[in-house]
């Protein structure tokens, strides 16, 4: 299909632009191309606001049976590549049908607009927003614009946050206590606990904390679990004995982080757990995991 | 954990420091192009290799110092924050991003040091954050070479907060606080290494442990060096926390060393206010542990301490430092049951030692060290160990040394006691060693009871100890009698009663000794009793009474009973000279029948006892000069002896013997002085007599064709002539001279080969006193030559 657009080059050139472009703050986004651009960053309730510009290629006249927006919350779902699944439509209608012969430039505004989810992208699903502008031709295909921005919203302090602290072991070989201070992080937190030794009666050979995201896709029979480990934080070196604590300290800011999210339109979950993982000198591993919450703080800059 | 062949580990070595190389190269790079990122992460794969496990501490060592080069150069970079553009707050954070613990704790250390230089945090905390952060790594080695580079790094950190105490004592205690934790971590990773790896590998493990002690060790030393730990801060906190911990290791080479660095490292008075804490750990320490080097540091350490300044003395009164060692060391040895003799002693010997310099004047305290070890002593069978008899010898001889005067170690009622213990030989050297600090030192000992003790100490030398069965040394036996010989020399008293007793008590010593050893004591003894004698001669007029019971008389009995026990040795030889100079002694008192009864003695013993010629003659020439110095003889008494004597000349079996004894003979007739007796007459007599037996040898040497000995025979008694005549003997004229020497030039002739240089001086002594003039010339006139 390359060969038509460079064969026929749309007639005219589209620019979507926000009108606090310049002020907004950007955020990179991964194209599926795999490389980065920086686009803009709102929140849910946020006004979208801003304005298209058409431009005619070559002062040619342009016919057409009216121009709009739409703002699109779409779940794209891997296995089930090409369906997308809007949960947000929002239309703006920019132009009556008419003819277009120079560059023209209509404002828009979706105000207040209900952004619940984030944009996300996944192993297996796509969260995005988009803005689309077409340009409804007869004969001829539309003319279709994208711009895509992103959304990220944040959640205030839990008011309640408990500590995780569990005992668990292997009866008569290892028996451990840890520690985690809190139970739910912001995406720069630090974890911050402690791993008491009760009974050590193996030969250890290290201790890692791990950070492991859980995606799960669909629903039903149809559900696909993809479990990436994000972090890998060596804990302790060498084998301690009983009455060692060992410290922990993970900050997560390094991390490519997002909060938790809870059933994302009936269509998927991601989920982050702790998971502590001893190996002996055998290499046998031992391991306990812990789900914690994360969630997206209003950073204060 | 397999027994590494060293080629192996020299691979691995330089596995590891290419890795480093490599990698700082690419951090050089990064820091010239102040690219904070690519440092961090050139840096934390630089310090992975020291995650590696499979080398022995040196090696390891020799890794982690190429690291530790590159580390400084870093911590350089992150002080400059021109350079990277972050804060060391931020940089506190950055450096823990790293996945790896050991990297990340290593970088952690070098910003934190940074952290703390800067003052942006209170030191407090960040050093306790570092200190806890390193819990992370157990391994034992890489453990104690991480804080071993976080108490490197932080030292000058530490020395600077614990010196400028900013205004409150409380960064003194932080940084003290630090330290500690940070030792008490390193000393149980370091205990740790002990229990890993199979045991036969035990031996190694321990040599390897050796090799890292100086990084446990490390830490005392800069706590020693925070000019913030006063008196009190180490009272109240760095003793009883370190102390706690070596307690409680339950490690013997941990223990060991930890009390050793506890000892040198810090200063003496602190040691000395806080002895009671130190001693007190003691006997808690595992019984494996060499407690008595360490004990026996602290005691060397304090005692020069002492000696520094006289100030001093009076704090070591204050904190009864000697009570405290001595019930410490009590105990330790009442706890280590195990703990050989030798142990014990050498304890008690630094003890000592540290009595004898601190409170020199206290016997009493010596007396109690000593009564210890007796008690030690007994409740162990003889020693046998030698290195135990060793030290009992250098606990004796302490005392000896320090006081240079024995009758200083005389007072110490413990000191036979401690030498009860010894076996004999060992006694032997002991007393050995007593009187040749008696001698060293000029020492006299002048009471009787001091001798009795003495001589209880020495008593090795003085009899057979019960079975001494074993083969003596010639060589040695006649050294120890001889410095017996020489100690009795040493003792004297200016009162002569005194020295009667002491006198009494030495022979009733002696006496025991048998008579292999009277040879050696008797004359000392005797000549000892002699000078007594002449002591009372001098004071004689001083003497009434036969109540005084010092008397010539008395001493001359006790004289004659001691000689006579040498007739059973036997040594007659040595006996008859003995008589001799007792009879002389009587001559000087007046004592006829007492001098008479020696000489008796004398002849009895020629008579029966000497038997060889050679020694007859000796004897022979000895009584006649004897004889005659003595004037106390009535003339019928004189006579007989002379008569003897001449009769026993006379009576020789070599001719020449006969000869040179009967011309010696001619003196008791001749004794020059106002009271002299001058026989002339007896004189020639002896002389012509000598002649006549000279004549004889002659003739039997002409027969045998022996030499020219004769001559020399006639010389001899032209010379006795010669002295005569000058004496103004009337019986020896000027012309019996002529005729002897004219008889002497016949019997030249025919021998003329052999010209006599006896002969010849002679002659010119004739001519010189010809030439000489005055009565003497005129009286040589008359002699042609």
């Amino acid at each position: 299909m390359n060969y038509l657009v460079g064969a026929f080059k749309p007639p005219c050139n589209i620019f979507i632009s926000f009108a606090d472009g310049r002020s907004r703050k950007q955020v990179p986004l991964k194209k599926e191309n795999g490389k980065t651009v920086m686009v803009a960053l709102f929140q849910s309730q946020e006004s979208i606001v801003g304005e298209v510009v058409i431009e005619p290629v070559h002062r040619k006249k342009v016919e057409h049976n009216g121009v709009k927006i739409e703002l699109l919350g779409q779940i794209e779902l891997y296995f089930d590549r090409g369906n997308f699944y809007d949960f947000t439509s929002l239309v703006r209608e920019l132009d009556i049908p008419g003819e277009l012969y120079e560059r023209k430039t209509y404002p828009f505004e979706f105000s207040t607009v209900e952004m619940p989810y984030e944009s996300y992208n996944g192993v297996n699903v796509r969260l995005r927003y988009i803005l689309k502008v077409t340009i409804s031709r007869n004969y001829v295909g539309n003319i279709v614009e994208y711009q895509e921005f992103v959304v990220r919203n944040y959640t205030p302090p839990p008011s309640i946050n408990n500590i995780i602290k569990m005992e668990v072991g292997i009866e008569d070989c290892l028996h451990i206590e840890f520690e985690y201070s809190k139970s739910k992080y912001h995406l720069k937190d630090v974890i911050i606990g402690k791993i008491y030794f009760l009974l050590v009666r193996i030969k250890l050979k290290n201790m890692d904390l791990e950070i492991r995201r859980r995606e799960s896709t669909g629903s039903g029979p149809n559900t696909y679990v993809e479990t990436e480990t994000l972090a890998k934080f060596e804990l302790m070196d060498g084998a301690p004995v009983r009455g060692e604590s060992i410290p922990i300290r993970l900050f997560l800011s390094p991390y490519e982080l997002t909060p938790t999210y809870q059933n994302i339109n009936n269509k998927f979950s991601v989920k982050y757990y702790l998971n502590l993982v001893l190996v002996d000198e055998e290499d046998r591993r031992y391991f306990k995991q812990q789900e914690i919450t994360m969630y997206r703080l209003l950073e204060t800059s | 954990m397999l027994l590494i062949g060293a080629e192996d580990e020299e691979k691995w070595l330089a596995e590891g420091i290419a890795g480093v190389q490599h990698n700082a190269f690419y951090l050089h790079r990064a820091l010239d192009s102040n690219n904070l990122r690519d440092a961090l992460k050139y840096s934390a794969q630089m310090l992975s290799e020291l995650r590696t496990s499979k080398l022995s501490p040196q090696k390891y060592y020799e890794l982690y110092m190429r690291a530790f080069d590159e580390l400084r150069i870093l911590e350089m970079f992150f002080k400059d924050e021109s350079k990277h553009g972050v804060s060391v707050v931020d940089l506190y954070e950055l450096v823990q991003h790293a996945g790896n613990i050991l990297p990340r704790l290593y970088l952690l250390c070098t910003v934190g040091s940074v952290y703390i230089k800067s003052k942006e945090a209170p030191a407090k905390e960040l050093l306790q954050d570092l200190v806890e952060m390193c819990h992370g790594v157990q391994h034992p080695i890489r453990g104690l070479f991480l804080r071993s580079y976080l108490a490197q790094i932080s030292r000058d950190k530490l020395i600077d907060i614990g010196s400028d105490y900013e205004g409150d004592a409380d960064t003194v205690m932080d940084a003290v606080e630090f330290i500690l934790e940070n030792f008490t971590e390193m000393n149980k990773l370091w205990v740790r290494m002990q229990l890993e790896g199979p045991g036969r590998v035990r031996e190694k493990r321990e040599k390897e442990r050796s090799a890292l002690q100086e990084l446990v060790g490390k830490n005392l030393h800069v706590l020693s060096q925070i000019e913030g730990v006063d008196l009190e801060i180490y009272k109240e906190t760095v003793l009883p926390r370190v102390l706690e911990q070596v307690v409680n290791c339950k490690d013997d080479l941990s223990q060991y060393y930890l009390m050793d660095c506890i000892i040198q490292v810090f200063p003496d008075e602190y040691h000395l206010q806080t002895l009671e804490m130190l001693l007190a750990a003691c006997p808690q320490v595992q019984p494996t542990v060499d407690i008595k080097t360490v004990l026996s540091r602290l005691m060397d350490r304090l005692s020069k301490y002492a000696a520094s300044s006289a100030d001093v003395l009076t704090e070591f009164l204050q904190v009864e430092a000697f009570t405290k060692l001595s019930n410490a060391i009590e105990k330790v040895i009442e706890v280590q049951v195990d703990m050989p003799a030798v142990g014990a002693i050498t304890l008690y010997v630094s003890l000592l030692t540290f009595t004898l310099r601190v409170h020199p004047d206290r016997l009493d305290y010596v007396d109690q060290v000593l009564g210890a070890c007796v008690k030690k002593l007994s409740s162990i069978p003889k020693l046998e160990d030698s290195r135990a008899t060793k030290q009992v010898v250098a606990l004796l001889s302490a005392p000896l040394e320090k006081y240079n005067d024995t009758v200083t170690a005389l007072k110490i009622s413990n000191y036979p006691r401690v030498m009860d213990h010894l076996d004999n030989g060992t006694n032997k050297v002991m007393a050995m060693v007593i009187i040749e600090s008696i001698m060293k030192n000029n020492t006299c000992i002048s009471t009787a009871d001091k001798v009795e003790v003495l001589f209880e100490l020495i008593k090795g030398l003085i009899k057979d100890l019960d079975s001494a069965t074993d083969e003596l040394d010639e060589e040695d036996f006649k050294d120890e009698q001889n410095s017996v010989a020489k100690l009795i020399h040493m003792l004297y008293n200016n009162e002569p009663e005194e020295m009667l007793k002491i006198i009494c008590i030495v022979w009733k010593h002696t006496m025991a000794g048998g008579p292999k050893r009277l040879p050696f004591t008797v004359p000392s003894l005797v000549f000892s009793a002699l000078r007594l004698v002449r002591q009372l001669q001098g004071q004689e007029g001083d003497i009434v009474g036969e109540e005084v019971p010092a008397t010539p008389k008395k001493i001359f009995q006790l004289l004659s009973q001691m000689i006579e026990a040498l007739s059973a040795v036997p040594s007659p030889e040595l006996a008859l000279r003995l008589y001799l100079q007792c009879a002389e002694a009587a001559n000087g008192c007046d004592l006829e029948y007492v001098a008479y009864e020696f000489f008796t003695q004398v002849f009895v013993l020629y008579e029966e006892e000497i038997a060889n010629s050679k020694a007859q003659v000796t004897a022979i020439h000895l009584i006649i000069g004897a004889l005659q110095r003595m004037n106390v003889f009535s003339v019928e008494n004189r006579d007989t002896l002379t008569h003897k004597t001449t009769g026993y000349s006379a009576r020789l079996l070599k001719k020449p013997d006969q000869c040179r004894a009967v011309y010696a003979c001619s003196h008791l007739f001749w004794v020059d002085g106002q009271d002299g007796i001058r026989d002339g007459e007896r004189v020639l007599l002896c002389l012509k007599r000598a002649l006549r037996i000279a004549n004889a040898a002659q003739q039997m040497a002409s027969i045998a064709r022996d030499s020219s000995g004769p001559v020399t025979l006639f010389v001899e008694i032209l010379n006795k002539y010669l002295y005569y005549f000058e004496k103004g003997n009337k019986q020896i004229t000027a012309a019996a001279i002529q005729h002897l020497i004219e008889l002497i030039n016949t019997e030249m002739q025919g021998d003329s080969a052999t010209s006599d240089a006896f002969l010849a001086s002679t002659l010119r002594y004739i001519q010189f006193q010809k030439q000489r003039g005055g009565v003497m010339g005129a009286k040589f006139e008359s002699i042609k030559l």
